[in-house]
């Protein structure tokens, strides 16, 4: 076990998957000499070459578009879109190209090899375009797969598992917590678990879900709330596409409420995709109406961010609500 | 060939000339054409020393009109250093300086109308300062204070200014550019006698956006000036890894766009090409493309060190081609330059900024309300209803909101 910040860990994952398998190349803005603006690359084109990390040019439907033809052709391409908030020229590339490859094709081609790494999410005061949570308007896209992972040992364990999955994977990465989240990290091979969720901690009372940054909000809350006498249930949802409903499922069936919280904008977030199913499979179950703690339906604002985000303290005041409903 | 009921016609029938293909010549040899075929020069009038070529054409300017490109120059110089040093000390999250392109950029500025739009990336702090833009107002901006217009809800250095014909600057690289074809088109069509300027970099020249701009601009004769600073790195990536053709003016020439290569470190130069640009685009209604040649001696922004990907003696090559200094030799020996004055006018500019910095972090962001304010043009119900909630929130803590809890009205 070394001890690794999130970057550190994404790093050590990218270094392992392209030691072991020499058809995984690494691109991007900035990812080769420089490392990438966050230095998550740092180092791979040293160790590996030009050939395998380079920087492409400044344009995000080409690199998904070069990616999805590298991936279609056996090859293993991680592409790196600098910001979540810049993924949208390549949204076309993405909806109609990446996801329906193997669809259309009768599964003779595939994009199954591609991961698309990018980082997401705010509080770090870079209001509308260095802030947003996009992981909804890929999950309305079948034959994509979504990975958000919430520490270091998640984010080698997870993108490993996504960089070999064959299926095309988004995986989206916290950048609040790139420097911020430290943990211990198995310098060797392993991997986590794709499409299932973690109970982080066992409670009682009510069930609190969330994914990425946002999961050590909702153990914050927690935190306050135990004081209250109230027993908290903790899960990470780490796939968002396909989402793990039988983990979440069992948990509200046992507390009979459930509180959802992500940062992206409230009105058609994934949370809401999360309620209608748990809704239909635990509505004997419920105590109470499942409850949203979200990112408001404005942009994200840089003067107003900390009003804006969802934070421990609206978690802690509805979780406050939903028990004593 | 699309066929309705037997009548057959060619899809666009009033076909112009430049894709007509009986122009195309015939050859009967593989004619394989390569790189450097088309030969595109650099337009210099001053030479690094700032003395004048001897044949160059010179353009129109008077002394008081090189005074204000030269003490924009250096109000530029100033604002950017304090407002690094502000970043370092953690007064503002952000900031992003124009050293080494203050030619280009005040240069294209300076040879426009004050009624053209500029359609800025992010880098031309140096063309709305010479359109008026005061210093108290780049802080209100920096500091996301409520005195800003686009009211705080954005990074330090998205200007925007609509009394100036300033477009409010959006981070996604290049999305500016069809939309200034757009805007341009608009002009033409309101028959206003104004052009559209759109500043990018030789990166954001990568971006699909850029394609289908010039395009666009230049099937649908836009009057709009294309303006490429190209300052040979994006971010890290130098411009040898973001195009392999011959830079940014060869594209022009493929899209039918009338072109200018110009030294982006001369500032008499940009000056010229720009309002022969001007002149040209409103008279054909057309767009024309300029590629300033140039280089970002400033790292991309605070966030980023160059040291990690290039070398002091590259920096230092272009340090001696500084186009400040360039211009400062050139205003010398035309003897328009007083030098007690302008050492006044540097160190006035300095205080200038200090107190306006001092001044502009005090004065609080907007109230909480303003956050829901301009996702529409009035808010609907829900986003009514979710502030409401917020504002009963802050009231349960307001040490936790300290920006907003002391000015929440409930309605």
């Amino acid at each position: 076990m070394t001890k690794m910040n999130m970057l550190q860990a994404i790093n050590n994952a990218l270094i392992t998957a392209m030691t072991e398998d020499e058809k995984v190349m690494v691109f991007g803005e900035d990812v080769g000499h420089f490392g990438g603006v966050f230095r998550a690359t740092s180092n791979l084109q040293h160790q590996f070459g030009k050939g395998r990390c380079f920087n492409t040019p400044l344009t995000e439907q080409g690199i998904i578009g070069f990616a999805n033809g590298l991936a279609s052709q056996g090859s293993v391409p991680v592409a790196e879109i600098q910001f979540g908030d810049y993924i949208f020229p390549a949204f076309d590339q993405i909806v109609n190209e990446t996801a329906k490859f193997r669809y259309r094709s009768g599964g003779q081609f595939t994009c199954g090899t591609l991961t698309i790494r990018t980082p997401y999410g705010g509080g770090i005061a870079g209001g509308l375009y260095h802030s947003q949570s996009p992981e909804a308007f890929f999950a309305h896209i079948p034959g994509m797969k979504i990975v958000i992972p919430r520490n270091p040992y998640q984010a080698k364990g997870l993108l490993l598992a996504s960089i070999r999955d064959d299926n095309p994977v988004l995986f989206m990465e916290p950048k609040r917590l790139y420097r911020a989240s430290v943990g211990d990290v198995p310098e060797e091979d392993y991997e986590l678990p794709l499409g299932k969720a973690e109970v982080v901690k066992k409670g009682e009372h009510i069930s609190l879900l969330a994914w990425g940054a946002q999961v050590e909000v909702i153990e914050k809350a927690a935190e306050m709330a135990e004081n209250d006498g109230i027993s908290c249930e903790i899960i990470d949802l780490r796939s968002i596409l396909p989402w793990d409903a039988q983990t979440v499922s069992e948990s509200v069936k046992k507390t009979g409420r459930l509180l959802i919280n992500h940062e992206a904008p409230q009105t058609g977030g994934f949370a809401s995709e999360i309620s209608a199913t748990v809704q239909e499979r635990c509505f004997l179950y419920l105590e109470s109406p499942i409850t949203r703690v979200c990112g408001l339906d404005t942009p994200y604002p840089l003067a107003h961010e900390k009003e804006y985000m969802p934070d421990h303290l609206k978690t802690y005041e509805a979780i406050k609500r939903c028990v004593n409903f | 060939m699309v066929n309705f009921g037997g009548v057959g016609y060619i899809r666009g029938f009033m076909v112009d000339e430049r894709n007509h293909l009986s122009d195309v010549g015939i050859s009967h040899k593989v004619n394989v054409i390569d790189k450097g075929t088309v030969d595109i020069p650099m337009l210099q009038i001053l030479q690094p020393d700032g003395s004048v070529h001897s044949d160059a054409d010179m353009p129109e300017i008077d002394k008081e009109a090189a005074l204000k490109i030269f003490r924009t120059m250096h109000y530029i110089r100033v604002l950017d250093e304090r407002m690094v040093g502000a970043q370092r000390q953690g007064r503002i999250s952000f900031y992003l300086a124009c050293s080494g392109e203050e030619a280009s950029i005040i240069g294209s500025a300076a040879a426009l109308s004050d009624n053209d739009m500029i359609m800025s990336q992010y880098r031309e702090q140096g063309a709305l300062a010479y359109r008026g833009y005061r210093t108290e107002q780049f802080m209100n901006q920096m500091f996301s204070n409520k005195l800003d217009p686009n009211k705080g809800r954005q990074m330090p250095i998205h200007y925007g200014d609509k009394a100036l014909n300033f477009m409010t600057i959006s981070s996604p690289l290049g999305t500016q550019i069809p939309q200034a074809a757009g805007y341009a088109y608009g002009q033409k069509m309101a028959g206003n006698e104004a052009l559209t300027i759109c500043y990018f970099g030789e990166g954001a020249a990568s971006e699909g956006d850029f394609h289908a701009g010039l395009n666009m601009a230049s099937v649908l004769n836009c009057p709009v000036i294309f303006f490429c600073r190209n300052n040979g790195y994006a971010i890290s990536t130098p411009a040898n890894e973001q195009f392999s053709g011959d830079g940014i003016a060869s594209r022009g020439l493929g899209y039918g766009i009338k072109t200018i290569r110009v030294d982006g470190n001369d500032v008499l130069a940009v000056y010229l090409a720009t309002q022969k640009a001007r002149e040209i685009a409103l008279k054909e209604h057309c767009p024309v493309l300029i590629e300033a040649m140039t280089y970002r001696l400033a790292a991309h922004s605070t966030s980023d060190d160059p040291t990690g990907y290039r070398s002091k003696e590259e920096e230092q090559k272009w340090r001696v081609k500084d186009p400040v200094q360039r211009f400062e030799n050139w205003m010398k020996s035309k003897d328009w330059l007083d030098e007690e004055q302008h050492k006044q006018f540097v160190e006035q500019t300095r205080q200038e900024v200090l107190a306006a910095m001092k001044k502009a972090e005090q004065v609080d962001i907007c109230e909480i309300d303003d956050l829901i304010n301009d996702v529409y043009d009035a808010p609907p119900w829900h986003l009514k209803e979710q502030l409401s909630e917020l504002k009963k929130h802050i009231s349960l803590y307001p040490e936790a909101y300290p920006k907003t809890s002391g000015r929440i009205r409930h309605d």
